[in-house]
């Protein structure tokens, strides 16, 4: 018996005792993270309701929101996908989760680059972070900071995607691993809820 | 295996209702926006529909409900709080609506 467990002995119930509710380290990491970001989010979205509801020339830009539907139609899918992914990762078909893990990852670029179009639509109408050619130059600066917070979750969540997804199929990561993404992936979806009404709808052009 | 495929099939089916109803409800924001009435009835309304989405999403997609209560609480009642008490600014924003001084309303 060595020293180490020796000592181990006399201390074990409470060095070895159980994570708080019960749920693994990595995942209640990963939830105190979503409920920190979820912070972030609302301050960004409150901050720029103070100012839309503050500021009497508040532009609304927004001609079309067929491509905010579109974005939005692909994010709640790519939810749907994400979770056949992690149903398939408990059951053990590696096969079937590596495939709906990736299908969400594609999702995730499509919904990308579309954000990008939109935003170099914008920028081609005039639109910069300082100034536009519709009101107060508070537009650009709150749109694009919110938007692009928000685009900034779902790249990394697509590289994180796409580098579980490689590693679990390589055997290198477990089924928690997809489930722990997962839950990143649908708070990245949530935000997205409350951006798309706050940002995009209130500001549709009457 | 059995019992695991039953499971899992059952399973989905919740989700993809639950997806289902994500998308009507998304699409109920869509209609609202559409609407003819003023900005802070609209903005009310979706709201509801995003928080009612939310739950659906955080209950559901992301297992909350399958977790201990007391986690569930956790989440809930910091979140919850948070969340309100970043909410004291409102007046100051609709005093610089009818012309505070500094705002751009006012001359």
């Amino acid at each position: 018996m060595s020293q180490a467990d020796l000592t181990m002995q006399g201390h074990s119930a409470s060095l070895l005792a159980g994570t708080p509710f019960s749920m693994p380290t990595k995942k209640l990491a990963m939830w105190l993270f979503i409920i920190a970001d979820t912070m972030t989010f609302a301050a960004c979205l409150v901050a720029y309701g103070f100012l839309r509801n503050g500021t009497p020339n508040w532009p609304t830009p927004f001609h079309s929101i067929t491509n905010v539907a579109i974005m939005t139609f692909i994010l709640l899918t790519s939810s749907l996908t994400m979770l056949l992914g992690v149903q398939a990762a408990k059951a053990g078909d590696k096969a079937g989760a590596f495939r709906w893990t990736m299908i969400t990852a594609g999702a995730g670029i499509v919904f990308a680059l579309l954000h990008v179009r939109e935003w170099l639509g914008l920028i081609n109408e005039g639109m910069t972070l300082l100034k536009n050619p519709w009101g107060t130059g508070l537009f650009g600066a709150s749109f694009f900071s919110i938007t692009g917070l928000h685009l900034t979750h779902v790249v990394s969540g697509i590289i994180a995607l796409l580098v579980v997804g490689l590693r679990y199929k390589g055997g290198r990561y477990k089924a928690d691993d997809i489930e722990i993404l997962g839950l990143y992936w649908h708070f990245v979806d949530l935000v997205w809820m409350f951006v798309v009404p706050l940002v995009y709808l209130l500001n549709r052009s009457r | 295996m059995a019992i695991a495929e039953q499971h899992k099939d059952g399973g989905i089916g919740k989700y993809v209702g639950v997806y289902v109803c994500l998308l009507a409800l998304a699409g109920l924001q869509f209609v609202i926006a559409l609407q003819n009435i003023d900005a802070s009835q609209m903005f009310t309304r979706m709201m509801l529909v995003a928080v009612v989405e939310a739950v659906l999403a955080v209950m559901f997609f992301m297992h909350l409900w399958a977790e201990k209560r007391g986690f569930v609480w956790f989440v809930a009642v910091f979140t919850i709080f948070v969340l309100l008490t970043m909410q004291y600014g409102w007046t100051d924003s609709f005093r610089m609506r009818v012309g505070a001084p500094f705002s751009s309303s006012s001359k």
